[in-house]
């Protein structure tokens, strides 16, 4: 079974598509990255796979069900946290948790009050007094003590400092080393990423680019560079996905499991921070195809 | 408490779960693992690495197949019986030999690039052909 399973999924609001012929399998016990820049059509993503939003086109099954059709068997399994982590900020920590108590079913209180004393937080405290990092983290143990299956974080570390970014990720991945829980998590700061996931999904201009385990694609992409007049040799039976000129070199970003053996190329391994730019780049300022081949010649 | 602890390079290029698998190969082979040692516990490594659990999982389950190591179900993971190249004592003497002969190499003036070069080529099977 698939965590999130999408069939040609698209999402229109008035003429705009937020998100347009999304096919992607994100598999149980994964995490699962998505990036792209603002408005490509992330949160768009995560509130159909909440069922907050109803899709316009195609299929979408979350842990095997249609978000929408069964809302009673589907919503104590998934926990949804919205961007910039929303609290009721004059409760304070123990109104927070009792809230949370009231309206789920599967509330586990002895993780929700186990957690919040590991943290140092006191029960009296309220949520505007609380750090950012600490809200964050009290709202991920909200989402956490529902015991769901499949987790979903709408870029929830974008208003951290580094250690709480670090602190909060920690977390959310010894849950996953414990329980197998699936996490989706949508992000625009990249460092990090390549540690913590193991799926990746690129998205821009509400389409996906690029959709796979991150191992494989680590292993697919690599840079080329060489001299500058045989790149269409190279470029040959792989995806240039990025093309830099100068006078007298090449360099290419490239999808391909064939090796370039050819002594004048050099090959570097990429990082996925860098393969996602390439994607990005590509995506929002489309390189001329074969423009300077002619000057070359 | 765990023998050893992980380190990442992040923007290496090396995927991370291989980082493992060459840190773990690498402690066995200069002796700091030992057979019936137990590696950090999956969550350990999570937690003090922030790095994703199926990295950990894959990497340790790569030692297994090579046989460097065994999972015990529910217990940890343990360095195997017979992963060791060498007693530990051989990897101390052989490695106080190239100690002395690394202070030789320097005293006649080679920096560490020409230590390196000079090693690396000398494992080169083709610099024996050269020579012969």
């Amino acid at each position: 079974m698939s965590a999130l399973s999408a069939q040609g999924l698209g999402k229109r609001f008035g003429s705009t598509w937020a998100l347009r012929e999304c096919t992607l399998d994100v598999p149980v016990g994964s995490v699962t990255a998505l990036v792209g820049p603002n408005g490509a059509g992330k949160t768009t993503l995560l509130q159909l796979a909440m069922g907050l939003l109803r899709p316009t086109t195609g299929e979408l099954r979350v842990l095997g069900l249609v978000p929408r059709d069964d809302v009673v068997a589907f919503l104590p399994r998934v926990a949804f946290v919205a961007q910039d982590h929303p609290l009721h900020r004059r409760f304070t920590v123990r109104d927070t948790l009792k809230l949370g108590q009231k309206l789920n079913p599967s509330w586990d209180d002895d993780l929700a009050r186990a957690r919040i004393e590991h943290l140092g937080l006191p029960l009296d405290r309220k949520i505007a007094k609380l750090s950012g990092g600490q809200q964050s983290q009290v709202a991920l143990t909200l989402a956490l003590a529902k015991r769901p299956e499949l987790l979903l974080l709408d870029e929830p570390v974008a208003s951290l400092d580094p250690l709480a970014r670090r602190e909060f990720l920690s977390t959310v991945l010894e849950v996953v080393s414990e329980t197998g829980i699936s996490v989706i998590l949508s992000s625009h700061i990249l460092a990090d990423l390549e540690r913590v996931c193991d799926h990746l999904v690129i998205l821009s201009h509400a389409r996906t680019l690029l959709v796979g385990a991150i191992d494989d694609i680590l292993a697919e992409h690599r840079l080329v560079t060489g001299p500058r007049a045989d790149a269409a040799s190279v470029a040959r039976g792989s995806d240039v996905i990025r093309e830099r000129r100068t006078e007298r070199q090449t360099s290419l970003l490239v999808r391909s499991n064939a090796h370039v053996y050819d002594a004048r190329w050099e090959q570097h391994e990429v990082d996925l921070e860098e393969i996602v730019l390439a994607y990005l780049g590509a995506d929002a300022a489309p390189v001329p195809e074969r423009e300077l081949d002619g000057a070359a010649a | 408490m765990s023998v050893i602890e992980f380190h990442l390079e992040v923007r290496s290029g090396v995927p991370t779960y291989l980082q493992i698998v060459q840190q773990v190969r690498q402690a066995i082979r200069l002796g700091i693992l030992r057979p019936g040692d137990q590696l950090p516990t999956v969550k350990d490594v999570v937690r003090s690495l922030t790095i994703n659990p199926n990295t950990v999982l894959r990497a340790y389950r790569e030692l297994d197949l090579e046989g460097l190591v065994e999972g015990r179900r529910g217990v940890g993971t343990f360095v195997a019986d017979g992963a060791a190249p060498l007693p530990p004592d051989d990897v101390k003497e052989l490695r106080s030999a190239l100690e002395r002969w690394v202070n030789r190499a320097r005293a006649a003036g080679l920096d560490d690039d020409g230590i390196a070069a000079l090693f690396s080529d000398t494992l080169r099977p083709a610099s024996i052909a050269r020579v012969a």
